[in-house]
Protein backbone atom coordinates (compact mmCIF):
# COMPACT_ATOMS: atom_id res chain seq x y z
CA UNK A 1 0.00 0.00 0.00
CA UNK A 2 1.23 3.47 -0.73
CA UNK A 3 1.49 5.78 2.37
CA UNK A 4 3.38 8.77 3.23
CA UNK A 5 4.72 9.48 6.19
CA UNK A 6 3.86 12.58 8.20
CA UNK A 7 5.48 12.23 10.96
CA UNK A 8 8.06 9.92 12.54
CA UNK A 9 9.29 8.59 15.92
CA UNK A 10 7.39 11.16 18.01
CA UNK A 11 5.12 11.20 21.14
CA UNK A 12 2.01 10.11 20.89
CA UNK A 13 0.38 13.50 22.05
CA UNK A 14 2.43 14.70 19.24
CA UNK A 15 0.87 12.52 16.82
CA UNK A 16 -2.51 13.35 18.07
CA UNK A 17 -2.01 17.26 18.18
CA UNK A 18 -1.22 16.80 14.10
CA UNK A 19 -4.06 14.95 13.62
CA UNK A 20 -6.16 16.80 14.96
CA UNK A 21 -5.21 20.22 13.74
CA UNK A 22 -4.71 19.36 10.21
CA UNK A 23 -7.65 17.59 9.17
CA UNK A 24 -10.98 19.25 9.34
CA UNK A 25 -12.70 15.83 9.28
CA UNK A 26 -11.99 13.77 12.72
CA UNK A 27 -12.57 10.66 14.10
CA UNK A 28 -12.27 9.24 17.06
CA UNK A 29 -12.11 5.52 18.21
CA UNK A 30 -11.16 3.33 21.06
CA UNK A 31 -7.84 1.65 21.03
CA UNK A 32 -8.16 -2.10 18.66
CA UNK A 33 -10.18 -0.25 16.00
CA UNK A 34 -10.02 -1.82 12.66
CA UNK A 35 -8.48 -0.22 9.90
CA UNK A 36 -6.72 -1.91 6.81
CA UNK A 37 -6.26 -5.17 8.63
CA UNK A 38 -4.36 -2.93 11.30
CA UNK A 39 -5.68 -2.69 14.96
CA UNK A 40 -5.04 1.09 16.27
CA UNK A 41 -3.38 1.27 19.04
CA UNK A 42 -3.29 4.05 21.81
CA UNK A 43 -4.58 5.97 24.36
CA UNK A 44 -8.21 6.92 23.94
CA UNK A 45 -9.84 9.00 22.20
CA UNK A 46 -7.79 7.66 18.94
CA UNK A 47 -8.14 10.32 16.32
CA UNK A 48 -8.46 9.07 12.71
CA UNK A 49 -8.30 11.95 10.52
CA UNK A 50 -9.81 12.40 6.58
CA UNK A 51 -8.11 14.06 4.03
CA UNK A 52 -8.52 14.64 0.25
CA UNK A 53 -10.07 10.95 0.62
CA UNK A 54 -6.95 10.15 2.18
CA UNK A 55 -6.78 9.14 6.21
CA UNK A 56 -4.25 10.00 8.45
CA UNK A 57 -3.41 7.68 11.31
CA UNK A 58 -1.05 6.98 13.86
CA UNK A 59 0.75 4.09 13.62
CA UNK A 60 3.16 2.46 16.85
CA UNK A 61 5.90 0.42 16.52
CA UNK A 62 7.38 -0.57 20.13
CA UNK A 63 11.07 -0.15 19.75
CA UNK A 64 10.52 3.10 16.86
CA UNK A 65 7.81 5.05 18.85
CA UNK A 66 4.43 6.48 17.10
CA UNK A 67 4.29 7.64 13.49
CA UNK A 68 1.39 9.46 11.60
CA UNK A 69 0.38 7.61 8.06
CA UNK A 70 -1.56 9.20 5.18
CA UNK A 71 -3.13 6.26 3.36
CA UNK A 72 -5.07 6.50 0.76
CA UNK A 73 -8.58 6.10 1.85
CA UNK A 74 -9.63 2.70 -0.35
CA UNK A 75 -13.67 2.82 0.80
CA UNK A 76 -12.41 3.10 4.35
CA UNK A 77 -13.47 6.56 4.43
CA UNK A 78 -16.93 5.89 3.44
CA UNK A 79 -17.25 3.08 6.20
CA UNK A 80 -15.56 5.45 8.37
CA UNK A 81 -17.95 8.18 7.81
CA UNK A 82 -20.91 5.56 7.90
CA UNK A 83 -19.73 4.18 11.59
CA UNK A 84 -18.56 7.14 13.23
CA UNK A 85 -19.89 10.13 14.04
CA UNK A 86 -18.19 13.60 13.18
CA UNK A 87 -16.40 15.43 15.88
CA UNK B 1 -2.60 -28.93 24.98
CA UNK B 2 0.27 -26.29 25.19
CA UNK B 3 0.53 -26.72 29.22
CA UNK B 4 0.54 -30.78 28.95
CA UNK B 5 3.10 -30.53 26.53
CA UNK B 6 5.26 -28.40 28.79
CA UNK B 7 4.67 -31.14 31.63
CA UNK B 8 2.46 -28.48 33.56
CA UNK B 9 -0.30 -28.76 35.12
CA UNK B 10 -3.85 -27.60 33.63
CA UNK B 11 -4.15 -24.04 35.16
CA UNK B 12 -7.32 -22.26 35.46
CA UNK B 13 -6.24 -18.94 35.23
CA UNK B 14 -4.57 -17.15 32.95
CA UNK B 15 -2.34 -13.94 32.29
CA UNK B 16 -1.03 -11.83 29.61
CA UNK B 17 2.50 -10.64 30.20
CA UNK B 18 2.90 -7.69 27.08
CA UNK B 19 6.67 -7.10 26.44
CA UNK B 20 7.99 -3.90 25.48
CA UNK B 21 11.16 -3.16 22.84
CA UNK B 22 13.60 -5.28 24.66
CA UNK B 23 16.51 -2.79 24.18
CA UNK B 24 16.94 -2.79 28.07
CA UNK B 25 18.44 -5.85 29.25
CA UNK B 26 16.19 -6.36 32.28
CA UNK B 27 13.49 -6.82 30.82
CA UNK B 28 13.95 -10.27 29.65
CA UNK B 29 15.23 -11.60 33.07
CA UNK B 30 12.50 -10.23 34.85
CA UNK B 31 9.71 -11.32 32.53
CA UNK B 32 10.82 -15.31 32.76
CA UNK B 33 11.30 -14.76 36.66
CA UNK B 34 7.60 -12.95 36.25
CA UNK B 35 6.51 -16.37 34.55
CA UNK B 36 7.93 -18.58 37.13
CA UNK B 37 5.56 -16.61 40.10
CA UNK B 38 2.96 -16.70 38.25
CA UNK B 39 3.41 -20.20 37.21
CA UNK B 40 4.05 -21.07 41.44
CA UNK B 41 0.60 -19.18 41.49
CA UNK B 42 -1.15 -21.25 39.27
CA UNK B 43 -1.33 -19.20 36.62
CA UNK B 44 -0.64 -19.45 33.21
CA UNK B 45 1.39 -16.70 31.60
CA UNK B 46 1.23 -16.13 28.01
CA UNK B 47 3.91 -13.41 26.88
CA UNK B 48 2.83 -11.06 23.76
CA UNK B 49 6.01 -8.87 22.06
CA UNK B 50 7.76 -8.55 18.49
CA UNK B 51 9.75 -10.35 17.15
CA UNK B 52 12.69 -9.28 19.09
CA UNK B 53 11.40 -10.08 22.21
CA UNK B 54 9.89 -13.25 22.03
CA UNK B 55 13.36 -14.51 20.32
CA UNK B 56 14.65 -13.46 23.40
CA UNK B 57 12.30 -15.46 25.51
CA UNK B 58 12.53 -18.19 23.48
CA UNK B 59 16.45 -18.55 24.10
CA UNK B 60 16.60 -17.83 27.66
CA UNK B 61 14.14 -20.16 28.27
CA UNK B 62 14.31 -22.97 25.72
CA UNK B 63 12.71 -25.99 27.69
CA UNK B 64 9.55 -23.56 28.25
CA UNK B 65 9.40 -23.93 31.82
CA UNK B 66 8.20 -20.54 32.45
CA UNK B 67 6.54 -19.59 29.93
CA UNK B 68 3.86 -22.40 29.44
CA UNK B 69 1.09 -20.66 27.98
CA UNK B 70 2.80 -19.97 24.72
CA UNK B 71 3.77 -16.76 22.73
CA UNK B 72 1.47 -14.24 20.80
CA UNK B 73 2.89 -11.46 18.28
CA UNK B 74 1.88 -8.01 19.40
CA UNK B 75 -0.25 -6.75 17.33
CA UNK B 76 -2.25 -10.36 17.20
CA UNK B 77 -2.68 -9.58 20.78
CA UNK B 78 -4.42 -6.64 20.77
CA UNK B 79 -6.67 -8.14 18.07
CA UNK B 80 -7.67 -11.05 19.31
CA UNK B 81 -8.36 -8.71 22.43
CA UNK B 82 -10.28 -6.21 20.56
CA UNK B 83 -12.33 -9.12 18.79
CA UNK B 84 -13.13 -10.72 22.08
CA UNK B 85 -11.37 -13.79 20.99
CA UNK B 86 -9.41 -14.20 24.01
CA UNK B 87 -9.15 -12.12 27.55
CA UNK B 88 -7.04 -12.75 30.55
CA UNK B 89 -7.43 -12.80 34.02
CA UNK B 90 -4.58 -11.05 34.48
CA UNK B 91 -2.82 -8.46 31.93
CA UNK B 92 0.65 -7.30 33.29
CA UNK B 93 2.33 -4.58 30.32
CA UNK B 94 6.18 -3.95 30.94
CA UNK B 95 6.20 0.06 30.55
CA UNK B 96 9.53 2.00 29.78
CA UNK B 97 8.76 4.42 27.11
CA UNK B 98 5.87 6.18 25.39
CA UNK B 99 4.52 3.33 22.63
CA UNK B 100 4.03 1.43 26.37
CA UNK B 101 1.55 3.56 27.63
CA UNK B 102 0.07 3.27 24.36
CA UNK B 103 -0.12 -0.63 24.84
CA UNK B 104 -1.15 -0.52 28.51
CA UNK B 105 -3.61 1.96 27.84
CA UNK B 106 -5.37 -0.16 25.02
CA UNK B 107 -5.39 -3.13 27.57
CA UNK B 108 -7.14 -1.54 29.76
CA UNK B 109 -9.78 -0.41 27.18
CA UNK B 110 -9.98 -4.01 25.90
CA UNK B 111 -9.84 -6.69 28.60
CA UNK B 112 -11.87 -7.33 31.78
CA UNK B 113 -9.05 -8.76 33.30
CA UNK B 114 -6.65 -6.99 36.26
CA UNK B 115 -4.29 -4.92 34.44
CA UNK B 116 -1.14 -4.28 36.30
CA UNK B 117 2.07 -1.93 34.83
CA UNK B 118 5.54 -2.69 35.31
CA UNK B 119 7.15 0.51 35.48
CA UNK B 120 11.65 0.42 34.74
CA UNK B 121 14.05 2.28 32.95
CA UNK B 122 15.33 5.34 33.38
CA UNK B 123 12.29 8.34 34.07
CA UNK B 124 10.29 6.18 36.25
CA UNK B 125 8.48 8.72 37.93
CA UNK B 126 7.19 10.38 34.73
CA UNK B 127 6.07 6.97 33.49
CA UNK B 128 4.52 6.35 36.74
CA UNK B 129 2.01 9.49 35.99
CA UNK B 130 1.32 8.79 32.86
CA UNK B 131 0.28 5.37 33.52
CA UNK B 132 -2.00 6.67 36.25
CA UNK B 133 -3.22 9.36 33.65
CA UNK B 134 -4.66 6.56 31.24
CA UNK B 135 -6.25 4.78 34.18
CA UNK B 136 -3.87 2.12 35.30
CA UNK B 137 -3.67 2.54 39.28
CA UNK B 138 -1.93 -1.30 39.74
CA UNK B 139 1.56 -0.28 39.73
CA UNK B 140 4.89 -2.26 40.12
CA UNK B 141 7.91 0.47 39.77
CA UNK B 142 11.83 0.65 40.64
CA UNK B 143 14.76 2.10 38.23
CA UNK B 144 16.08 -0.57 36.55
CA UNK B 145 18.07 -0.85 32.82
CA UNK B 146 20.94 -3.18 33.47
CA UNK B 147 20.48 -4.60 36.82
CA UNK B 148 17.46 -6.30 37.52
CA UNK B 149 17.12 -6.81 41.38
CA UNK B 150 15.29 -3.36 42.40
CA UNK B 151 12.58 -4.42 40.42
CA UNK B 152 12.81 -8.25 41.48
CA UNK B 153 12.30 -6.87 44.54
CA UNK B 154 9.18 -5.00 43.86
CA UNK B 155 8.05 -7.96 42.18
CA UNK B 156 8.61 -10.03 45.13
CA UNK B 157 6.66 -7.39 47.21
CA UNK B 158 3.43 -8.34 45.21
CA UNK B 159 1.92 -11.40 47.45
CA UNK B 160 -0.57 -12.46 44.85
CA UNK B 161 -1.07 -11.51 41.77
CA UNK B 162 -4.75 -12.70 41.16
CA UNK B 163 -7.16 -12.67 44.15
CA UNK B 164 -7.50 -15.84 45.21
Amino acid sequence: MDYEILLSRRPLNECSKLIRKRCREVYFVDPGYKIFGLYLIGVPPIPIGVEDEHLLIIYLKPCHGAFVLKLPGDGEVERIRAELKKL
Amino acid sequence: MVCLLMGLPVMAKDALVLLGCPKFPVQTSLAIYLGHRLVGEDILPVFAGNRSAIALLEIADPEGRYRGGGFMDLDEAIGALSEGRVDFDLCVVFVHSDPDIAYLASVLALSDGIVVAIVFGGDVGGLERRCREVGCDRIVAARAIHNPLLLKEEIDGVKRWLPV
